[in-house]
């Protein structure tokens, strides 16, 4: 064997060294020294962004596939696992506090080793030119995920989130496996490659049902609908720095997979078939995400059906299936991250003050704490895709990329998913008014929130600001798609 | 970048943001705001003065200061300015309401936070009015819209929520289909194979949209401008907003925000696809046509006065884009006209009402009477904008209002006499009626509110203008004045800009 092959996975390295590193510290060093284990792994965590960002130490100049074609690397790709580091460094920066709280004291470690080990099966899952590499990473990227839920072990909610995920999880994967094996005895391989060129053929009923299988089952990654049913549950029950892991990386990461797959191994199917299936389940996602956010009054679960909503967005760019698609929907993952982790910033900050997530507790809240409140208002508005923030560049360049498609269908599903937009933005204004306009006593006395939540949110408020209008972000994202060869599987 | 003049008018606003944020005490927030407005309006008549210096040698080119900087650059995206007569006299509007509403919001509660939204609001107009490039003029557009749910929210008064909301989700509503027909535009920007642009110079010079596109284009673009222009079954955001807003946001909003509604049908919608323009205006100047008499008839039965000026709105905002889609010369410039001259007047009549009723405290005509004895500025001063409105000459209505007619009147006959049917005649002269009801509105509440005896003794006690609501007004009335004695300074200015794609549209 070749051992020069690993060269190819320095940043799945890396992130491996993070994790010893966390696990070492965690195990062998004295209880006293345990209290430093969260600011540790962020600064672990922000040294290894850094160097994905350099192209000459982590991340990929160009295309290396790896391990008899197992394992492919692209600058695309680490270009979206740079995107996800840098969550992933706010996801944990924003826990802090919560991890050094009185409930989290013996399991601090775990929360940090759960997490480092998820991320690294979304890494390979991104990276995965076969089935079977991409099953590893699906599930090590979902089954300690239900732990994490789970972690806050007097929460009631909490472990029946974990209970819900976990059982949710297993039936999908097992209903991605049955897709997976139809595959196979279709084409004999498990192969990206081998699949793509084998499926040139007629298509018969069996392709269909094992493609519709495959999407459920990464369908319930990115909780599109109809299989969304565990998503609010768990965002609720969750810890708040949990749900924001789930909510932005974890989706990130498989919508960005997902589209991998529709690509690369269904492509020759686009036009027959699953952009029909996306189509509708595009539809049904933004829609039903929406009218379901509208009556949420608890804000974790209100932000859990906008999430679901907001999977449905970035779906259109993989609908699109050309290189502006890939683009948008990577910057549309990036610029979500930053709104949403704001989001959930502010809703972290209070509920580790107060303990208040209902939005009836918000009323008022700019007269008793009105830094939270801007910021929590700029995450609303990036959120619901109004200029001069982020969220808008990001939507205006979704629906641009997919109307580059051509077809009047397509025309007609951005008109209903604009038309969405409008209903988004009637919930968004809705914590907006609760926070501005309700005339009430704040019932959320003024307080001062930890210095590491302020620091998150400095960051994400600075990025809703900064990632629209300064243009770099886009455009070398954009020249990064077109120049990859992702490009030469799209054939319409 | 900054060697070219446009971009200032967003620079200034950003600036007095950045200023605004930093004042403590609420006499720095009214410099700021004074200072900054007065920068601005000198901004514009400077760039007007230089406009016509410019003009009187070149003739041609459709646009003066253009500029274009790459911003997106792999998907054609610039940030391209440049102004014409038509944006200019915008440009002048927007100073003169931005510095009188700032002056009309004298003793707001929050300040600080107040003149933070108004400002980001008014960046988003002046960038509005400066852009030729359509993602950028989209993103200005809609950057001047978002501030108007918190403005009204949070500062106004009655069914604030409710107006607010709904306020802000037709708007918006609007601009999505707005968005859709952008993006449209800009895949069908250029002849087969040519380079794709967001640039509207560029795109109305290749006049590539193909035909079948333009009908479906246009209907989309013109509807999501049209729904900020009030148009009829779209306008019931309107009196609610206007009835609820305080007193600047409604200044700005009926004075500069509903333009925005028909400069983009202008610019976007008509002058680049024409063919949808002449194909499908029967659609709209139907629609159109009835929201000037309907809103002029429900002006007639409200008797709370923003309600009334706020419907008196649809009804002159209707008939800017009644005018518009005349297509021929006349009507355009009476239309440009009209909406200065709306502007102005509906800014000082909010101006007023708002001053009225921080005295009053009811803007019920039916608790007051006799006004004229109380407060003899005030009163003088509504009657002034009561007769610009009902189309006084001398005054900006009359000048705008009849070239507005005759300019229909010309493409009714036209149309009538080439064969192709009477309806821009019938909806001509549907829209003069206007005129009529218009004057039984205005001089019903003239009479109720002015003369007469007085109503209510408490009122009897009440102040007449300080020497902030003097300045402001008295700006306002100068300008409507103005407009009405030297009408031909202003169609020269509108008229001379009418460029070549402008002529090819209204088939010259």
């Amino acid at each position: 064997m070749d051992y020069t092959q690993f060269l190819a996975m320095k940043q799945e390295i890396g992130l491996l060294t993070v994790f010893l590193l966390v696990f070492l510290y965690d195990t062998f060093m004295p209880r006293g020294a345990q209290k430093s284990l969260p600011v540790i792994s962020v600064v672990l965590m922000l040294a290894l962004t850094a160097l994905g960002f350099c192209s000459c130490s982590l991340g990929s100049a160009h295309n290396t596939v790896a391990f008899a074609g197992m394992y492919e690397t692209s600058p695309v790709i680490s270009a979206i696992k740079n995107i996800l580091n840098v969550g992933v460094v706010i996801v944990l920066l924003q826990s802090i506090s919560w991890a050094n709280s009185e409930k989290m004291a013996v399991r601090r470690g775990e929360f940090y080793e759960l997490l480092l080990v998820t991320l690294f099966g979304m890494y390979l899952m991104i990276s995965s030119r076969h089935f079977l590499m991409f099953v590893i990473g699906l599930e090590s990227a979902s089954l300690p995920l239900a732990a994490m839920v789970a972690l806050e072990k007097n929460s009631y909610e909490s472990h029946e989130a974990a209970v819900k995920y976990i059982l949710t999880a297993v039936f999908s994967s097992a209903i991605f496996m049955m897709g997976l094996s139809f595959v196979y005895g279709l084409t004999g391989s498990l192969y990206f490659e081998n699949i793509y060129f084998a499926l040139t053929g007629e298509l018969n009923s069996m392709l269909v049902i094992a493609l519709a299988f495959t999407i459920a089952g990464v369908g319930f990654k990115l909780s599109l609908v109809p299989f969304h049913l565990w998503t609010a549950d768990v965002y609720q029950g969750a810890p708040t720095s949990v749900t924001s892991y789930l909510s932005v990386i974890s989706k990130g990461a498989a919508a960005f997979a997902f589209m991998v797959i529709l690509a690369q191994v269904f492509g020759t199917l686009y036009s027959q078939v699953w952009e029909w299936m996306l189509y509708a389940l595009i539809i049904l996602t933004i829609t039903i995400g929406n009218l379901f956010a509208i009556r949420q009054r608890n804000m974790k679960r209100f932000l859990a059906f906008s999430s679901i909503s907001q999977a449905g967005y970035i779906m259109l760019g993989v609908i699109a299936y050309n290189a502006m698609g890939v683009a948008a929907m990577m910057y549309y993952i990036l610029v979500y991250i930053f709104s949403n982790l704001a989001a959930f910033g502010v809703i972290g900050a209070i509920e580790n003050a107060t303990g208040k997530v209902s939005m009836d507790d918000y009323r008022g809240l700019y007269r008793s704490n009105p830094r939270l409140s801007v910021a929590m208002m700029l995450a609303m508005f990036s959120l619901a895709g109004i200029p001069p923030f982020a969220g808008f560049f990001s939507k205006f360049f979704i629906f641009t990329s997919a109307i580059n498609q051509g077809s009047v269908a397509i025309y007609v599903l951005v008109l209903i998913a604009l038309i969405n937009t409008i209903v988004s933005l009637y919930y968004y204004l809705l914590v907006v008014k609760a926070m501005f306009i309700a005339p009430e006593e704040s019932v959320i006395p003024t307080f001062k929130s930890t210095c590491s939540e302020r620091l998150g949110l400095w960051i994400t408020v600075g990025g809703i600001l900064v990632l629209g209008i300064v243009s770099f972000f886009y455009n070398s994202l954009l020249n990064l798609a077109t120049d990859s060869t992702m490009s030469m599987y799209f054939i319409g | 970048m900054f060697s070219n003049i446009l971009i200032y008018f967003v620079v200034i606003p950003v600036i007095m943001l950045a200023l605004l944020g930093l004042s403590r005490d609420i006499k720095q927030i009214r410099a700021v705001a004074v200072t900054g407005s007065l920068a601005l309006l000198a901004l514009s008549v400077y760039v007007l003065l230089q406009y016509l210096e410019i003009r009187q040698v070149d003739q041609v080119s459709p646009m003066l200061f253009t500029d274009s900087w790459s911003w997106f650059e792999p998907l054609h995206i610039n940030l391209a300015v440049g102004v014409d007569g038509i944006s200019i006299a915008m440009l002048i509007l927007s100073s003169v309401i931005l510095l009188t509403g700032s002056f009309a919001s004298w003793k707001i509660d929050q300040p600080k936070e107040f003149f933070l939204w108004l400002v980001l609001l008014s960046t988003g107009v002046f960038g509005f009015f400066i852009s030729v490039d359509l993602f950028t003029m989209f993103m200005f557009y809609e950057v001047a819209l978002i501030p108007m749910y918190l403005l009204i929210g949070v500062w106004g008064s009655g069914r604030k929520n409710y107006s607010a909301m709904k306020l802000t989700l037709m708007l918006m509503g609007g601009s999505a289909f707005l968005m859709l027909g952008l993006i449209g535009i800009y895949y069908h920007s250029a002849p087969d194979g040519g380079q794709l642009t967001w640039n509207i110079l560029e795109i109305a010079k290749n006049d590539a949209i193909p035909h079948g596109w333009q009908q479906f284009l246009f209907p989309m673009t013109f509807v999501g401008f049209g729904v900020l222009g009030a148009m009829f079954p779209f306008h019931t955001w309107s009196p609610d907003g206007h009835a609820s807003a305080p007193t600047a946001v409604s200044m700005l909003h009926a004075g500069v925000l509903m333009k925005l509604g028909g400069y983009g049908c202008f610019r976007v919608a008509i002058y680049l696809m024409p063919y949808a323009a002449h194909e499908l205006s029967y659609i709209f100047l139907i629609l159109t046509g009835i929201s000037v008499v309907y809103g002029a008839f429900c002006a007639c039965v409200k008797t709370d006065l923003k309600y009334i000026n706020a419907y008196s709105s649809v009804s002159h905002c209707g008939l800017v884009l009644f005018a518009i889609l005349m297509l021929n010369t006349t009507a355009m410039t009476g239309a440009i006209m009209q909406m200065l001259s709306h502007g102005l007047m509906t800014a000082l009549f909010f101006a007023l009402i708002g001053m009225i009723y921080g005295r009053t405290h009811t803007r019920e005509i039916t608790q007051m009477g006799g006004m004229m004895q109380i407060m003899p500025y005030l009163s003088v001063c509504y009657v002034v904008a009561g007769m610009a409105s009902l189309g006084l000459p001398g005054l900006s209505g009359f000048v705008a209002e009849m070239t507005i007619f005759v300019g229909s009147f010309k493409a009714g006959m036209a149309d009538f006499l080439a064969g192709a049917g009477s309806l821009r005649l019938v909806f001509t002269l549907v829209a003069c009626c206007s005129i009529v009801i218009t004057a039984v509105y205005i001089l019903r509440v003239v009479g109720k509110l002015l003369f007469g005896p007085v109503y209510d003794d408490r009122h009897r006690t009440l102040t007449d203008a300080s020497w902030w609501e003097r300045l402001s007004t008295a700006t306002l009335i100068v300008c409507v004045a103005a407009i009405g004695c030297f009408p031909n300074f202003f169609s020269d200015l509108i008229k001379t800009t009418f460029s070549p794609e402008i002529f090819r549209v209204l088939g010259m």
